[in-house]
Order: structure tokens, then C-alpha cells, then sequence
């Protein structure tokens, strides 16, 4: 059994390796942006899915994780580009190997001040608390005309890396292909390490855990702002895929999508969040090419999915698997 | 003073809107525990349906009832086909699924009205304003909703506290394990209970419809103050939603009237300016963090 | 649905030999949420110039691919790649909103594509940044509000009370207005999420301004003035609006509400020219239920342009000269004067308009005077080109 699953996972990895090639063949070769895109939505969802998933704390502001990796990357650029330096301390760059680690920190900070004030609450009041915060950034991005405004940011040249042409569509999926499986590995090691037993354990029953002796405060905390970094990483990719950042990555809309991700994929499960990043992109992208009315066939595949299914796209797969 | 009387005014109206749309959904919340995302939509579709009614009749008032059954209806259909189905699963698949469901509504509203804001006016006897106190002009429709507001806060007051409805309303919010232990048929108050909130959410688009656009997407835009409202009321409260809904109506009106003007006497230029408007804008979030920060589970907690 | 194939249909099919596939153009614009009708206008104002061709522009047969971008800048993106990198487009229009422009447009330009915009002028992509293979059709952000500026000038204006929402395109409304306007204006900024304007209606009354501007796209705007009315302002203060506010969908929703109100255009459907009169029949009888707004006299232009650009080019297959082409600008444009700065924006005639009772009770919007002579945009200094 469990070698068939180490199995499925290279024939897995070995297909999303080869997926510019076979854009390239069938002539679809939009679509491999649209895998780019999924793969940097699922690390977004799989962020979110570390707190809300395992660590039962729903988030309705990693929006703000997201979009603050996305303008970190757009602001250094800009400085880059105009020679000037940020609050007058740091220059700006354009070496990806420099800007995704400054917008996972940034990030980082970001969630520890927030959560920090939001674990105080739980529940429902830690959604709207959340969510509350992110609403903020989003009125501030949108009122700052250094940088754009609500017209965003533009990045005229994709990141940097060194021996890499970046500007090719292809290595730019592989770097984010390469990205991602380390994420996934690293957030793999998080969730079966005692941490995350732990993170499991205070979802299940909090009072138990804190009679144990477990600072449970400050493992909540923990798992935030390491779920605040990955989604600023997601965030930092996306700006380098799009080329572009606005206050949009930040609005609460979107931190919707990224909840309907991991929902739609399968709460609490691994693969789950990337699963649905790429069934939702797909879904849309496919059905606005078909139709203009597109939203109505998606809220009902939503619907059916939610109504059909217990555990999402994951659960469903599981199901179809048990049976055979 | 009259400008601050009149902002005080303007304030109370915006909160009595709000807890027309803040009381269902804090109902739905409280007592059924789900997380009702389409209840924007229902807001969108009594105005919809009421204006189109209205617009076709040619009357204001046969245009109320269209849109408390269009909403009531839709609301029946959302709990029986959908809601009722997930009552026992997580949260999250509720939210999914209402989402889902804003898609399908929001896009039905545009293939059957089309893309283009419905027309609206005033009902003949509400078009002027009147002076309430000497130099005060104001609008006399504004004036109905607030008195409309009033009334719908005092008849779920009587409904929520002196019918057998009514306890077991105030029962499921309190312990809802208990309720149905004690044999209550509790589908059957779950359907009352969302059809209400549906309706009074349906009233709310109505009355709102004069004054602001009929447009797809209305709902959106005013369901996450309702959220806001219900969390700061305290989720499952009537009272709280009503308390906190005037709370915010008129301390973001007056923020947004007065803070930019008293910064610029402490302060000067654009900063002032720049920073009272920022606060106003996002007054309300502030608020609701604030009062999160102190009392975690909003004004008026209920339960345990 | 969506790939409506324009009536190329029977009559091409029989009438002409085999000729070679038709040119593809793209429009990415959006069609959902409540802006919709700002994508469906400029889609189906382009429309109306294809078909008044028989499926042809400038004599090439044409078929134009529509996809909604949602007013998701990814979205716009991912359809602009889809469209160059698929379906071999060379040519793409229709987005409504800027910040969908700012993530497709350098993407497209950079293609080798070339991107005509019917509606969004953003200034990031009109001074240093402007592109030889980006043009725009409609006008520059800023030339609206300055226009609107200049007319409560010429109006006799000395005090204002200027509103918007508090973002980016907000602030630089008023900044364009005062930037003509030259007397006191008193700023009030609004929420961009906010519904419920009764407490700047204290303010303005408070105030007492010899006229109000204000800038609330959509639905705000709608929102805005049936509150002005109900407020009794109406009437007591005049108003002078930019053309984004003051629509003719927008005035179909308020009706009576903005009487009186006036407003700055570079359009209007009582203009006096051949192109303006074809246009505006043209779209009464294919669609008598539906008000033609600017948006679709923008969609319609940019279709005329394409298609004197490609009566000399024959199509898409040299780029350069179908660059070359569209630049000259030389069509018949509804709105009179046209050309092209050297930043590749609109040089045009500003209008003064006034909403009046038309013929049949419901209100209209009648051009007044002329305000503004061949004006272009502040940035154009700043490209290189």
C-alpha cells in the first residue's frame, strides 16, 4: 500500500514536470500559465489549510499574507528600477533569491501582529476578527499612490535568478514547480512532526492540551505566521508570474477563493488544497471560455460537489478508491 | 448642532437598515449555527422582485409584499434543498455551498433583468422632507425606514420574548442539543427561522432599493457590515444585533462627518486629511476589533 | 455563446470565393458582477460595426472571441496569453477596468501583440511606459475630470465641494478638476465600500458650494444622486459631473433625479455628424430596450478604427504597417476630431452637457457647447515616443 503511493506520487511529479511539453504538443500553451498559477494558488491554500485545516483555526484574512508577498516583490522592483531606496533604508533588487525571502519575513511579521490580536478570539469572532485586519491593508494598498493605487503595481521583468532566462514561460513554471515541492515537503515534515501533533491535538480539544502544560497560545501562534509566511511566498510567486500586484490580491474576495480552495480540495488532507486551487482555475477558465454565464454553471458544480461529496474533491477520490 | 443632530439621524437610519439585515442572519447563525453567505442574495432579491413588481403596477406598496414572498420563497427553497442537507457537517462545507449559491443567484439575476440597474422612485406621500425641528429639512422617506426599523425591532422583541416561537427561538440559541432533546420538532423551527431572517432580509432590499442602485452584486457589498453587526452584537442576540446596528450606523456616519474636520484643528494639511479619512473608511473594522479585543464574544453573548 | 461568430454567416459563405480563415480579434472585458453592463456595451457597440459590415472590417472578414475577465487582473492575463498563444491573436481589445490593463497590457505588447483600449487610459501606462503597439481609443483617466473642471470654470464657479471615493482613481479625479477648475474646493472622500451618502449630503449642505462635483462610478453613483434629490439639494446646488458618473444607464436608473445635472463628455447621441447619426440608429433598432451609453460608442470607434487600419493593411499579417495604420487614425470617428498624441492617446473636443426632459418625459442628456479644443492628456510629455 504504501508503496503504491510513493508510486502515484512520482507519476505525479513526473506529469507536472512535463507539463510544458505536453502544453507544447496539444498546442494549449496557455495553459501552462494556468498551471503556474494553480501550483502558487495551492501553496496560497495549502498556507491557509495549516491553520484552518489542522490547526482548526478558520482564517478569513490570508488575503493579506498573500498580497503583502505580492507588493513586496512589486516595491523592491520598483526601487530596483528607480535607484531609490525604501523608507530610505533598503534598496530595492530584482534577485528572486532575495525577494522571496523578503516577502516571506515581511509576511511573517505581518501574521505575527495579527495574530498575536486575533488569537485572543475564537470561532466566529477570530473569521470576522481576521478578516477585519485584512480589510485595513486592503484600504491602505488602495489609497497609496506610490504604488499604483487600486491600478497596482506593474512589474515590467520577471525576478531574477542566476544561470536561469526567466523570461521563458517554461522555467519560470519549473521554479515555481521546484518552489512548490519544497514547500510541500517542508509542510509535509511540519504536519507529522510533534508540532503539528500538537496543532492536531488543540484543534480536537483545547482545555485538554493546556491542562497537559502546552502553551497553546504560542503554538496557535506559531502555526499562524508560519501559514502567513507560505502565503506571502505564494503571493511573492504570483507578482513574478503575473508580472503585476494590486490591492485585488488583498480584498476579502479573495481571501474567499483561497477558503473555497481548500475547501472544495479536502480540509485537513495534504493534497487537498492544491487539488482544488487547480479545480477551481480550471473550472473557471474553461467555463468563461465557454460561456459568458459561466458563474451559474460554477456555483452549481460548487453545490453539487459540497452536497455530493463529505471531504471535498479528496474525499470524493477517496471514495472512488475504497470501492473499487 | 443641527448638523450633528442631522448626522445623529442619518446614523440611526443606516443602523436600523443594517439590523433589518443583521437580525435574520444573526438568527440563522445563532440558532442553527450555519453560516449563511447567500443572505446578500436574499437582500438582492427582494429588491429585485419588489422593484420590478412595483415598477410593473405602478405602486410602491403592492411591491412590499412581492418581495418579502420572493425572499421568504427563496429562503424556504435554500434551507429545504440545500442548507437542510448540511446541518450535521462542518461549517466550512456550509460556506462553500452558499457560496456557490451567491454565483447562481447573482448570475440568474442578470439573465432574467439583464445587466442594466432597475429604475426606482419614491412612493407619492415620501418624496419631499420635512423640517423636524426648525433649519432641518429631512427626507421624509428616510424617516420611514427608520419608523419601519423601529417597528420590526419591537415585534421580534414581542415574538422572540413572549411567544412559544419565540422561547424556543431564544432555547436554540442558548443550547441547541437541548431543544432537540426535548423533542421539538427542530426542523420545523430551523424553516421558520430562515424563512424570517429571508424575509426580513427581502424587507431590508426593498426599503434600501429607492435610495441606493438595484444592481447584481448589492448583496456583497452590504454583507460583510451585516457580519460585522452580528459579530459585535454577539452572535444568536437579537438585541445585540440591534444595539450594535445602531452603534455602527451612527458612529461611522458621524466618523466619517466629523473626524476629518477635527484632525485638521489639531492637525494640518494633508496628513489630517489623509489620516481622517483613513480612519473613517475603516472605522468600522476598527470598531469591531476593538470591541473583540475587550469582550471576545461580542456585546451581548449568548449562551455559553 | 460566447464565440459569436459574427455575421460572417450565409452571405459571406456564398457571395465570395474561398477566401483565406477570418482575422481573429480578441476582447477580454468584463461581464459579471455589477459593471457588466460597462463590458456588455463596449462588446456590443463593436458588434454593431462588424455586422453593419457584414462580418467584415475594412473589408476583412473578422471574428471577434469575447471572454469575461470577471474584473480579475489574473483572469485578464490568462485569457490575453490564451488568445496570442492559442489561438494566434494578434490583435486584442475590450478591457474595461485599469487594473486588468496593468497585468495584460505589457504582457500582450510584449508579445509583439497589439492592444487597443475601448475604455481604461490609466496614467501608469501613458507616460514613460507608453508602448507603440498600445493604443487607446476612449480617452485618458485624467482628460475626464480635467474637462470637467474647465466647465465649472466657463460656468462661473468659484467654491466647490468635490466627493470621491477614497482610492487611487478617486483622488485623481479631483485632482484633475481642481487641476482646470483654479477656484476653493473642499474635498470630502468617501468610503469606496459605501452605500449611504446622507452624512456628505449634511456636509454639502453645510458647506453651501456655488456647484458639487463628484466622482462615483456605477452604482455609487446612482446611490449618490437619488440621495442628492431626496436630500432636496437638487435644484439648490448645481452639479457638474465627469462622464463615468453620468451615463446613460446610470440615467436610466435615476431618472428624474438628474435633471438639470451637468456633465462632460466627448460623446454624446445628439451629435451632430454622419458616423454619430449611423451609430445611434444603428443601435436603436438592434437593441430599442437598452440606452447607448459612451461605453458603446467607445466599443464602436475602436471597431472603426481597426477597420480603416485594416482597408490599408488587408489584415494582421505586417504588423508594423497595421501599426503604422493605426496610428494615422484616419476614420470617421462619432465624436467629430480625433487623433493620436505622440503617447498614442486620444487628442480630442471636450462637451458641456446638460440633462434635460426629452420628447417623451424621460430624461436625456443634450449637448451645450464645445469646452475644450484637440485636448490631450498631461502625460504625453513624459513618453518617448
Amino acid at each position: 500500500m504504501m508503496q503504491r503511493k510513493y508510486l502515484l506520487a512520482a507519476i505525479g511529479l513526473l506529469v507536472l514536470v512535463l507539463v510544458p511539453f505536453l502544453t507544447d504538443i496539444t498546442g494549449q500553451s496557455s495553459m501552462l500559465s494556468l498551471a503556474t498559477r494553480a501550483l502558487i494558488y495551492g501553496i496560497a491554500a495549502a498556507s491557509l489549510n495549516l491553520v484552518l485545516g489542522y490547526g482548526g483555526m478558520v482564517s478569513f484574512g490570508h488575503a493579506a499574507f498573500f498580497g503583502i508577498g505580492g507588493y513586496a516583490v512589486g516595491i523592491l522592483y520598483q526601487n530596483f528600477n528607480e535607484q531609490t531606496l525604501f523608507l530610505g533604508l533598503v534598496p530595492g533588487t530584482d534577485q528572486m533569491l532575495l525577494t522571496l525571502p523578503a516577502a516571506m519575513i515581511v509576511a511573517a511579521m505581518l501574521a505575527a501582529v495579527i495574530g498575536a490580536l486575533a488569537l485572543r478570539t475564537g470561532g466566529v469572532q477570530f473569521i470576522m476578527i481576521t478578516m477585519a485586519f485584512a480589510q485595513m491593508l486592503f484600504f491602505l494598498f488602495v489609497s497609496l499612490k506610490v504604488y499604483g493605487g487600486e491600478d497596482g503595481l506593474i512589474i515590467r521583468r520577471t525576478n531574477d535568478l542566476p544561470f536561469l532566462n526567466m523570461r521563458d514561460k517554461a522555467t519560470l513554471y519549473w521554479v515555481v514547480l521546484a518552489v512548490t515541492v519544497l514547500f510541500f515537503l517542508g509542510l509535509r515534515q511540519v504536519i507529522n512532526s510533534s508540532f503539528g501533533a500538537v496543532l492536531a491535538g488543540i484543534r480536537q480539544n483545547e482545555r485538554r492540551m493546556e491542562a497537559l502544560g502546552i502553551p497553546v497560545f504560542r503554538y496557535k501562534l506559531y502555526a499562524f505566521v508560519l501559514s502567513g509566511m507560505g502565503a506571502g511566498l505564494a503571493g511573492a510567486l504570483m507578482a513574478n508570474a503575473m508580472r503585476f500586484t494590486s490591492p485585488d490580491m488583498m480584498h476579502w474576495m479573495k481571501s474567499g477563493e483561497l477558503m473555497v480552495m481548500v475547501i472544495l480540495g479536502g480540509v485537513g488532507t495534504l493534497f487537498g488544497p492544491f487539488l482544488g486551487a487547480a479545480a477551481l482555475l480550471v473550472l473557471e477558465s474553461t467555463l468563461s471560455s465557454w460561456t459568458e454565464h459561466w458563474q451559474l454553471g460554477l456555483g452549481a458544480i460548487l453545490l453539487i460537489v459540497v452536497l455530493g461529496s463529505r471531504g471535498g474533491l479528496v474525499g470524493l477520490a477517496g471514495r472512488i478508491w475504497s470501492r473499487k | 448642532m443641527i448638523l450633528v443632530i442631522e448626522q445623529i439621524l442619518n446614523g440611526l437610519q443606516f443602523g436600523v437598515m443594517l439590523f433589518l439585515l443583521a437580525a435574520g442572519l444573526t438568527l440563522i447563525f445563532g440558532i442553527m449555527g450555519v453560516i449563511n453567505l447567500a443572505h446578500g442574495s436574499l437582500y438582492m432579491i427582494g429588491a429585485y422582485a419588489g422593484t420590478w413588481v412595483a415598477m410593473e403596477t405602478g405602486s410602491f406598496w403592492i411591491g412590499i409584499p412581492a418581495a418579502l414572498v420572493a425572499a421568504a420563497l427563496t429562503g424556504f427553497a435554500i434551507e429545504t434543498l440545500v442548507i437542510r442537507r448540511l446541518y450535521t457537517r462542518d461549517h466550512l462545507d456550509q460556506v462553500l455551498a452558499t457560496f456557490g449559491l451567491i454565483l447562481i443567484f447573482n448570475q440568474s439575476v442578470t439573465l432574467i433583468f439583464g445587466r442594466q440597474p432597475l429604475f426606482t422612485s419614491l412612493p407619492g406621500f415620501f418624496e419631499g422632507s420635512v423640517e423636524i425641528i426648525p433649519g432641518l429639512p429631512y427626507p421624509t422617506y428616510r424617516l420611514l425606514i427608520i419608523a419601519v426599523g423601529l417597528l420590526v425591532a419591537l415585534g421580534l422583541y414581542f415574538l422572540i420574548n413572549r411567544t412559544r416561537i419565540g422561547m424556543l427561538v431564544r432555547a436554540g440559541a442558548t443550547n441547541r442539543d437541548m431543544v432537540r432533546a426535548l423533542g421539538v420538532d427542530i426542523r420545523l423551527l430551523y424553516t421558520i427561522v430562515f424563512g424570517l431572517g429571508a424575509l426580513l432580509a427581502g424587507l431590508a432590499g426593498f426599503m434600501a432599493a429607492p435610495i441606493l442602485a438595484v444592481q447584481v452584486g448589492m448583496g456583497e457589498q452590504i454583507l460583510l457590515v451585516t457580519f460585522v453587526v452580528v459579530v459585535i452584537g454577539g452572535v444568536g442576540s437579537i438585541r445585540g444585533a440591534f444595539v450594535a446596528g445602531i452603534l455602527l450606523g451612527v458612529s461611522d456616519t458621524l466618523l466619517r462627518a466629523f473626524l476629518p474636520g477635527l484632525l485638521r484643528q489639531v492637525m494640518t494639511g494633508p496628513e489630517a486629511d489623509a489620516l481622517g479619512v483613513g480612519i473613517a473608511s475603516t472605522g468600522i473594522y476598527l470598531l469591531m476589533v476593538i470591541v473583540l479585543l475587550f469582550r471576545p464574544k461580542g456585546l451581548f453573548p449568548v449562551g455559553s | 455563446m460566447k464565440r459569436l461568430l459574427t455575421a460572417i454567416s450565409l452571405l459571406a459563405l456564398t457571395s465570395l470565393p474561398a477566401l483565406a480563415d477570418p482575422v481573429k480579434i480578441g476582447m477580454i472585458t468584463t461581464l459579471s458582477g455589477p459593471p457588466g453592463y460597462l463590458g456588455e456595451q463596449i462588446r456590443d457597440g463593436f458588434q454593431l460595426a462588424v455586422e453593419k459590415e457584414g462580418g467584415k472590417l475594412g473589408g476583412v472578414d473578422v471574428e471577434v472571441v469575447v471572454e469575461d475577465d470577471g474584473l480579475k487582473p489574473g483572469n485578464g492575463l490568462q485569457i490575453a496569453d490564451k488568445f496570442m498563444n492559442e489561438e494566434g491573436i494578434k490583435l486584442i481589445t475590450g478591457i474595461v477596468f485599469s487594473n486588468v490593463a496593468g497585468a495584460a497590457v505589457p504582457e500582450i505588447v510584449d508579445n509583439g501583440a497589439i492592444y487597443i483600449s475601448p475604455n481604461a487610459g490609466p496614467s501608469n501606462l501613458a507616460g514613460a511606459s507608453c508602448n507603440k503597439n498600445y493604443f487607446v481609443v476612449s480617452w485618458q483617466n485624467d482628460a475626464l475630470h480635467e474637462a470637467t473642471g474647465v466647465a465649472a470654470k466657463k460656468l462661473g464657479y468659484k467654491t466647490a465641494v468635490a466627493l470621491a471615493p477614497n482610492y487611487q482613481a478617486g483622488k485623481d479625479s479631483i485632482a484633475g478638476f481642481k487641476r482646470e477648475f483654479g477656484g476653493e474646493v473642499t474635498e470630502i472622500y468617501t468610503a469606496l465600500d459605501q452605500t449611504d451618502f446622507a452624512s456628505e449630503m449634511a456636509q454639502i449642505r453645510a458647506a453651501a458650494p456655488d456647484v458639487v462635483f463628484q466622482f462615483h462610478p456605477g452604482g455609487l453613483g446612482i446611490a449618490f444622486l437619488k440621495q442628492y434629490q431626496q436630500a432636496g439639494l437638487l435644484g439648490q446646488i448645481p452639479m457638474v459631473l465627469s462622464e463615468p458618473s453620468l451615463d446613460s444607464v446610470i440615467l436610466g436608473a435615476v431618472g428624474d433625479a438628474a435633471i438639470g445635472i451637468k456633465g462632460t463628455t466627448h460623446w454624446a447621441a445628439d451629435f451632430d455628424n454622419e458616423a454619430s447619426k449611423e451609430l445611434v440608429s444603428a443601435w436603436k433598432a438592434k437593441y430599442p430596450d437598452r440606452p447607448l451609453t459612451t461605453y458603446g460608442q467607445q466599443g464602436y470607434d475602436t471597431a472603426r478604427l481597426i477597420a480603416s487600419a485594416f482597408a490599408k493593411t488587408g489584415g494582421v499579417d505586417d504588423m508594423d504597417a497595421l501599426q503604422a495604420a493605426l496610428k494615422e487614425a484616419n476614420f470617421d470617428s462619432t465624436r467629430g476630431n480625433f487623433a493620436f498624441g505622440n503617447n498614442q492617446h486620444p487628442v480630442q473636443d471636450w462637451f458641456l452637457t446638460e440633462v434635460v426632459a426629452g420628447a417623451d418625459g424621460k430624461p436625456e442628456i443634450k449637448t451645450v457647447e464645445k469646452l475644450r479644443e484637440a485636448a490631450g492628456d498631461i502625460y504625453a510629455a513624459e513618453c518617448k515616443m
